[in-house]
């Protein structure tokens, strides 16, 4: 589904975040992304959506090059991509009900988005993935008064309602407390599992990762340095293999304690 | 124990800063003549004034002051809205975080600051040459100062919104035209209506003061009974308009700070 060849980034201001990136991810699969702050994780994932450009090579989502598409071809591409932010990124003085309509403005006409005309099927997607996050009694909340466990559902909400192929999670659980962090990944997972939406997550535990996803991807000074199956993980192995990852021992706080 | 002893600060800039701006507040003084010695001793000639202004003003003469008192705030809420209504799009092109393109952005920006420099008494009389004395040349000039204001504050709202919105609606396939709708105006149409008001505020007063140029408002009343010195009828003139602006004042400062 996702095919990164060669990939390198660079910033404007010379850093170099990602470093010839070779990875192929398939249909259905949960990965997780780890490594350190700063290792370029966010890079990685912002790059399958274009939200930055790659300096060279090309990613292909469903072997369409997402690197030279632009304009309308890359909003049809987005569309089917979900994102999901550690920040939530909903807009905070909009209600629920708005915000998760805005997730469908790529499938209408801009004049129409505009005036806020959203055919009623619309807002049944929208009715029905406040549901799935359990969150359908906050639908006409402003997005300000939620807490943050619930503006990350509005977020998942808003991000279903694209009714997308793919699912981007960019620390999505590490502004929240142990008890929400659960309710999220546990959301994540089940839309993964119930919808065949693949899904890519960065996650700062690596309790986390290997409680939910299907396959670890670590991520060091912009290469990918471990990449493993979650059913192929050796146990002897794992926390020395981890050590690659972070270069060091694996601090308690990179976990979550929940074993 | 030993006594610590800690270095001066060393204040060398600090004194540099408060010692040139005493040269320039003196010297200024000095250049444009300005004595305060001259205050006092035209002090009784300036009571004398007051006197006739104030003691009593000329009551009597307070209807008449109405009418263009009111056409002075119908001059400000016109020139506000055309300000407003027209700063809103160019402050969006203005902002850098939005097209992203400085070949726009940067000379939007330029003229905006062009236009801010120009003081609305300068304009009004500009267009009280092009447009003839009254009102509407008044209202023109509102509205370009309005304009200069509000898209200034305007764009330098959009700059600091919060970008993660942004980013949200880019993710999910929007277009300019939708990011612009659901991630930028909720963020800064509460702002955006509080510097109108703001704008209405400044406008009001600018407005009283036009009228000494031709363009309309109490300050043509003022402006003609001041040449006729009829000084009681510029007192009343001064007290109702104190009134009225202080009020308008007080309910707009307390809107907006209830906006934001
Ligand atoms: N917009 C940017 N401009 C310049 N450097 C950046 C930018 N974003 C990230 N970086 C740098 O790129 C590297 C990778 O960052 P990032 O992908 O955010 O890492 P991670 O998500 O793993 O913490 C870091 O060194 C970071 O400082
Ligand atoms: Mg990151």
């Amino acid at each position: 589904m996702i095919e990164f060849t060669g990939v390198s980034k660079v910033y404007p201001n010379g850093t170099r975040a990602l470093n010839d990136i070779n990875l192929k991810i398939e249909e259905g699969e949960f990965v997780a992304v780890i490594g350190l702050s700063g290792a370029g994780k966010s890079t990685l994932l912002r790059l399958i959506n274009q939200l930055i450009p790659a300096t060279s090579g090309t990613v292909t989502f469903d072997g369409t090059d997402v690197t030279s598409a632009g304009g309308k071809e890359l909003r049809n591409i987005r569309r089917q991509i979900g994102m999901i932010f550690q920040g939530f990124n909903i807009v905070k003085r909009a209600s629920v009900l708005t915000n998760v309509l805005s997730g469908r403005v790529a499938y209408h006409p801009t004049w129409k988005t505009i005036l806020g005309l959203f055919p009623e099927e619309d807002k049944q997607i929208a009715y029905r993935a406040l549901q799935r996050v359990d969150i359908l009694e906050k639908v006409h909340s402003r997005a300000s008064d939620l807490s943050g466990g619930q503006q990350q559902r509005v977020a998942i909400a808003r991000a279903l309602a694209q009714e997308p192929r793919l699912m981007l999670a960019d620390e999505p659980v590490a502004s929240l407390d142990p008890i929400t962090t659960i309710q999220v990944m546990d959301y994540l997972k089940k839309i993964n599992e119930e919808d065949g939406i693949t899904t890519i997550a960065n996650l700062h535990h690596v309790d986390l990762a290997l409680k939910y996803s299907s396959r670890v991807v670590g991520v060091r000074e912009g290469k990918i340095v471990y990449d493993v199956k979650i059913k192929d993980i050796d146990k002897k192995t794992f926390l020395a293999d981890l050590e690659k990852v972070y270069g060091r021992a694996i601090h308690h706080d990179e976990m979550l304690g929940e074993g | 124990m030993d006594k610590i002893v800690v270095p001066k600060p060393r204040n060398l800039r600090r004194n540099a800063v408060v010692l040139s701006v005493v040269f320039l507040i003196v010297g200024s003084a000095v250049f444009a003549g300005f004595n305060p010695i001259e205050i006092i001793e035209n002090f009784s000639k300036g009571k004398r004034l007051l006197g006739r202004m104030f003691l009593p003003p000329d009551w009597s003469y307070s209807a008449k002051v109405i009418s263009p008192l009111l056409e002075t705030i119908r001059m400000a809420i016109v020139g506000t809205f055309w300000g407003a209504l027209t700063a809103l799009p160019v402050a969006v092109l203005a902002a850098g975080n939005f097209l992203k393109n400085p070949w726009i952005s940067k000379p939007v920006r330029l003229i905006l600051n062009v236009f801010r420099t120009i003081p609305a008494m300068v304009l009004a009389s500009l267009f009280v040459a092009v447009y003839g004395i009254g009102p509407f040349s008044g209202v023109v000039a509102l509205s370009i100062f309005t304009f200069g204001l509000i898209s200034k504050l305007t764009y330098e709202s959009i700059e600091a919104i919060d970008f993660g919105q942004v980013e949200a609606l880019m993710s999910l396939g929007a277009d300019k035209p939708n990011i612009l709708r659901y991630a930028i105006m909720p963020q800064i149409l509460p702002q955006f209506m509080s510097y109108t008001l703001y704008g209405f505020e400044v406008n009001v007063r600018a407005a009283a003061v036009l009228g000494y140029v031709g363009a309309g408002g109490i300050g043509q009343t003022f402006e003609h009974n001041l040449a006729w010195r009829n000084f009681d009828r510029v007192g009343v003139i001064i007290v109702i308009s104190f009134v009225v602006v202080l009020i308008i004042d007080f309910v707009s400062s307390h809107i907006r700070k209830r906006l934001v």
